[in-house]
């Protein structure tokens, strides 16, 4: 089967769309024109830059290097994570806390799947490794920031509880532990949902990709299974990592409750 | 009977100074923002604070901070619940003390959100004497009632202090509610606690 090869111009075409739309945003005053423009722009150079990437990548099948652009993606989804927080940890932690998270899970289950499950000679081959930690990363941020942002938000909406509970001797784990399991959940939904309607709603976009490049239809479902199981795992653990551990760094050693550690913006 | 000795303890700005305060109830006023609250809750331990507190020559930091806070009854000015029912938040509710507020069981089958201020106050102060604590630390227990529940509350915290000899630190700004409950009265001006006669 051929894969019919897209031109600029094609592209130029489905750009139109965008700019109709960013145009549309305009006349209903929605503030979001330049959003849209430069959202579509950065679409653009990423995926070209990461495209020319991934093809040297594929020459040069080195471990060092893969390792390298591993550790920028794990970066970057780290810095994402931080910022889709309304109210973060001051300092080290901010950043420190969604990127050791991200890392423990993603890295482990992307590592089991390429040893364990797929068996790719050598391992590390950056065909599968890239594309598989790519995917980890972007669903566990999502959820590494869906669940800390509920956790910071709510912790400080609900600090008379939390501090009444702490009075009334509770430990700092079961005083909390309404809004740590609440976190968890929301970080956890949106994966649970895709698995759900996985299929029927939607056609996954990795899936979709696989067969509009011309790969069996049976085998791009057989690796969307793979790959939403290893989301959902991921985005589990780290949901629940990240969690635990900024639920515990909201207290002191003598648990007491320590809101001043989370920032806002201004 | 339990003491509840503070040495050299201080908040924030406030200068370091010491109290004992045996089974008695012991008033502390001072013009709002002058602290009171937080230095309640640093004697809770759940501020930050310079010094040692005790209970019967046990400080605070050789207890564990959920031991500690269970024996210092702390109740802050406003009473907080997080499930529905009131009576999800009690586990062994005394009859005798109910009554004692003019309340009965029944309204441990009351919701949370349907209570009036009042009634929470009441209920927050059983929710805190159902676990025995052996020192109270009440932040303007009643400021949310009206006359007859003040007095009915006033006996209740009296009474409980002498049955169990604790000792009870109480923030009150009511000059004629000090003089019903307390035979010593603090001061808190901005960086000095004071005791004076009442």
């Amino acid at each position: 089967m051929n894969i019919i090869s897209l031109t600029a111009f094609d592209l130029t075409l489905a750009a139109i769309l965008v700019l109709l739309l960013a145009l549309l945003t305009i006349v209903l005053r929605l503030n979001l024109a330049s959003r849209i423009i430069i959202a579509a722009i950065r679409t653009v150079v990423q995926l070209l830059l990461i495209g020319l990437v991934l093809k040297t990548l594929f020459i040069n099948s080195h471990l060092v290097w893969i390792v390298l652009l591993s550790l920028i993606m794990l970066l970057v989804a780290g810095r994402e994570v931080m910022a889709r927080q309304q109210r973060r940890f001051g300092g080290a932690w901010g950043y420190g806390l969604g990127t050791l998270s991200m890392f423990v899970s993603s890295f482990t289950v992307t590592i089991y799947a390429l040893i364990v499950v797929v068996g790719t000679d050598p391992w590390y081959t950056p065909q599968y490794a890239i594309p598989l930690l790519g995917m980890m990363l972007g669903n566990t941020m999502t959820g590494v920031a869906l669940a800390l942002d509920k956790l910071t938000t709510t912790a400080w909406q609900q600090r008379n509880i939390i501090e009444a509970r702490l009075i009334l001797g509770q430990d700092w784990h079961k005083a909390i532990g309404d809004i740590t399991r609440d976190s968890v959940r929301v970080g956890m939904i949106p994966m649970i949902n895709a698995m759900a309607a996985a299929g029927i709603v939607s056609l996954p976009g990795m899936m979709t990709g696989q067969i509009l490049s011309g790969t069996d239809p049976i085998e791009a479902v057989k690796y969307q299974i793979l790959i939403m199981f290893l989301i959902s795992a991921g985005t589990g653990f780290s949901a629940i990592l990240a969690t635990w551990i900024g639920a515990k760094h909201l207290f002191d050693n003598r648990q007491r409750l320590r809101l001043e550690r989370l920032h806002t913006d201004t | 009977m339990t003491r509840l000795t503070l040495k050299q303890f201080s908040v924030l700005n406030l200068k370091p100074f010491n109290l004992n305060v045996n089974d008695e109830i012991v008033c502390l006023s001072g013009a709002s923002g002058a602290g009171k609250s937080l230095l309640l809750r640093a004697i809770a331990d759940l501020d930050e604070h310079k010094g040692e507190a005790s209970l019967d020559n046990i400080a605070c930091y050789d207890t564990s901070p959920v031991l500690w806070r269970q024996k210092v009854g702390l109740l802050p000015a406003e009473s907080a619940w997080w499930m529905d029912k009131v009576g999800d938040h009690f586990s062994n509710p005394s009859h005798e003390h109910f009554a004692q507020l003019g309340l009965s069981l029944e309204s441990l089958n009351w919701d949370v959100t349907r209570c009036s201020t009042g009634e929470k106050q009441r209920l927050a102060i059983l929710r805190l004497l159902m676990q025995q604590p052996k020192a109270l630390l009440l932040d303007e227990a009643t400021a949310s009632l009206d006359s007859e529940n003040i007095l009915k509350v006033e006996s209740l915290i009296k009474s409980y202090s002498e049955t169990n000899r604790v000792p009870v630190l109480w923030v009150s700004h009511d000059q004629e509610q000090i003089k019903r409950i307390a035979r010593r009265k603090l001061i808190l001006d901005k960086t000095e606690l004071k005791e004076v006669s009442v």
